[in-house]
């Protein structure tokens, strides 16, 4: 497709309006026993890409479907612009969304399918059928229009849904881990390019992934959850770099978790050095210390009391795995020119860079 | 999909034993459908003593009562396919999208008309009839008792055919949900502006067409052939009235019989058209095959 009618495209939909703004206020939602969500707050940004990251049953499935409106929540608001859409149904909400898979209508062909939203709203049949080339132009398949679903592969299916979504021009975009169920190379190139797509047109979006690479690499902010509640929620450079809790700490990146003793003053001691303690937990007393794979340093040794128990190559650097003299295992991440020096079984002493760092209680061993 | 045939991998040897086997199983199943058939057409155009004639055929039309019992027998059909349908495509939606756990509920419920015998609902609805003077001749209910008893249009067959197509109607369009994700294509539908009548024509119905079909020639072909219930509730649809023919023509009744056969496989014929050209590529043979397995009836 030329690229002089995609820009003329989007330029035109720049000219819409930009992204609404969107709130989620104290929303609560149980199903029997088990609570969903347990009043998530979350504020978003026009124009924002936030992910919702979490385990599963963390809640973030169901936040996206409140959101839709597929969900009432038991308590709480939704906000779009101010305006308050809790109770207004699924098919008046104005929200574009992309399903894990399966989703496009099996009896319409690829066109038909990016025009069903317009067709619900009335829309003449020939700016129905010029949106729907326009859309799939737009997702890179503009000879695909006449393809029914089962005549796409899974990325281009993604890819239509993408563009169904978009075509009625909603106020939000709502993304329900649609790359999960593609293989891993058109994973990749999709999520690029419905980045690409979203900060070209400006729509705000929310994007559930249980995937930490897809969230960290794509979205402005991402919002952990556990629990049904939000555990932190910022873009993912300080997400990885200053996790406000310990689950966020674990749960995004890799984690080693070294037995320390919080003394007074707020430091710790760990492995024989003292270091300032971040965050809540600074009472005295045993603690596990939060310490990323890359923020330990290791040295050869012939007197250390560490080992190193394997390796694992991953590229430009190679994972050790180290046995401390307690027992407790932990992963250091070094260059890979340096870790041939530190075959298994060397004698290593380790030691933690000088940063601030997380502490957790003791873990049950 | 030819690469894929097993066959092709096998030796060369190997091969000609299955053909044979095929070969046979297949011309004793012919003999095993073809014989009676053959032996009833014999029958209708060769009477003893006056050679070949095709009588019995041309005194179809003329004979008494053959077009008001096979056109009775019709409406009734379109008639029961339109009230079970109506009942049915909505539960099984509701049941699937809201209530799963009443899925098995649904399934023993629409599986008892298979083992209440015909003679036990005639004699049940025999005995509810039978109300109607005794009790309710004092209220309006009255006049519904004797309307749905019309000879001319009885619409307690209808209802009675209504229960007894459940089994069949719920296999069919239980098997055509389950090849389809309702759940996120009503969602998806819903997502883009779909009001739920919207939702159920534009997306559910168009996606459910074969096994609509399915389900549809299943109870025509229940009602065309159904007979316990009609006959003892002293109705004349097309199976009674065949039954009664052959007690004076036995050379047209079996006439008949035939011609209703062909009737019958030309359905099944346009039904796996029907379903094959809307659903190329997912599951056209679904609705026939159980189509064909319940044809027996």
């Amino acid at each position: 497709m030329t690229s002089a009618a995609t820009a003329a495209v989007l330029d035109a939909e720049r000219a819409a309006g930009s992204g609404a703004a969107l709130e989620l206020r104290g929303l609560r939602r149980t199903f029997g026993a088990t609570t969903a969500l347990d009043g998530l707050d979350l504020t978003v940004e026009p124009g924002e890409l936030v992910a919702l990251l979490g385990p599963s049953g963390c809640g973030k499935t169901t936040a996206l479907r409140v959101l839709a409106g597929f969900e009432r929540p038991d308590s709480g608001a939704v906000l779009v612009d101010g305006e308050d859409i809790t109770r207004v149904p699924a098919h008046r909400r104005d929200t574009g969304m992309v399903f894990q898979s399966y989703s496009l209508f099996p009896n319409l062909d690829a066109r038909g399918n990016v025009a069903f939203g317009l067709r619900m709203r009335k829309v003449a049949s020939a700016e129905r059928r010029a949106r729907a080339e326009e859309l799939l132009a737009l997702v890179g398949l503009p000879d695909h229009g006449t393809h029914y679903p089962h005549q796409l592969s899974g990325g281009q299916q993604q890819r239509v849904a993408l563009a169904r979504a978009l075509a009625v021009r909603p106020r939000l975009l709502l993304l329900d881990e649609p790359l999960s169920a593609l293989d891993a190379k058109v994973r990749l190139t999709l999520r690029e390019e419905i980045r690409r797509l979203q900060l070209e047109l400006g729509i705000t979006t929310v994007f559930v992934t249980h995937d930490q690479e897809e969230a960290l690499s794509m979205a402005d902010r991402v919002a952990v959850m556990r629990g049904g509640r939000l555990e932190q929620c910022a873009a993912p450079a300080e997400l990885y770099a200053r996790p406000a809790t310990a689950f966020v700490a674990e749960f995004v990146g890799a984690m080693n978790r070294i037995p320390g003793h919080v003394g007074g003053s707020g430091e710790v001691e760990v492995l024989g050095t003292r270091l300032p303690v971040e965050g809540p937990h600074t009472d005295a007393g045993e603690v596990d210390v939060l310490i990323r794979p890359e923020g330990l340093e290791v040295a050869a040794d012939d007197g250390g009391t560490a080992r190193v128990v394997g390796t694992t190559f991953l590229g430009a650097t190679t994972r050790l795995s180290i046995r401390l003299a307690d027992g407790t295992a932990v992963k250091a991440d070094m260059a890979t020119h340096a870790a041939a020096e530190l075959p298994s079984g060397t004698l290593v002493t380790v030691a933690p860079h000088a940063r601030p760092v997380l502490v957790d209680r003791r873990a049950a061993t | 999909m030819a690469g894929l045939n097993p066959t092709v991998c096998a030796a060369a040897p190997a091969r000609q034993r299955p053909r044979l086997w095929r070969g046979a199983v297949l011309l004793v199943a012919g003999l095993y459908f073809l014989v009676p058939l053959v032996a009833s057409a014999v029958f209708t155009v060769d009477i003893p003593n006056e050679g070949l004639t095709l009588d019995a055929y041309t005194h179809i039309f003329s004979a008494d009562g053959f077009t008001s019992s096979l056109l009775l027998s019709i409406g009734l059909g379109v008639a029961t396919i339109v009230v079970v349908l109506a009942l049915m495509v909505p539960a099984e939606i509701a049941v699937r999208l809201s209530a799963p756990r009443l899925r098995p509920v649904l399934e023993v419920v629409c599986s008892l008309p298979l083992v209440v015998p015909s003679v036990a609902l005639v004699a049940g609805i025999g005995t509810v009839l039978k109300w109607g003077p005794d009790h309710l001749s004092r209220t309006p209910l009255y006049r519904t008792f004797v309307a749905i008893q019309d000879p001319g249009f009885p619409v307690v067959l209808v209802l009675a055919y209504v229960v007894m197509a459940l089994p069949f109607v719920h296999r069919a369009l239980d098997s055509g949900l389950r090849s389809i994700d309702l759940r996120t294509l009503v969602e998806a539908a819903r997502n883009l502006g779909a009001s739920w009548p919207h939702v159920l024509l534009r997306v559910v119905l168009p996606n459910l067409k074969s096994a609509l079909l399915g389900a549809s020639f299943l109870t025509l072909a229940l009602v065309l052939g159904e007979f316990t219930v009609a006959q003892l509730l002293g109705f004349q649809p097309f199976a009674v009235w065949i039954v009664q023919a052959s007690g004076s023509n036995a050379q047209l009744s079996v006439a008949v019989s035939l011609l209703s056969l062909l009737l019958t496989w030309a359905l099944l014929l346009a039904l796996a058209a029907l379903g094959g050209r809307g659903a190329k590529n997912r599951t056209p043979a679904t609705a026939v095959s159980t189509a064909a397995a319940a044809d027996k009836e």
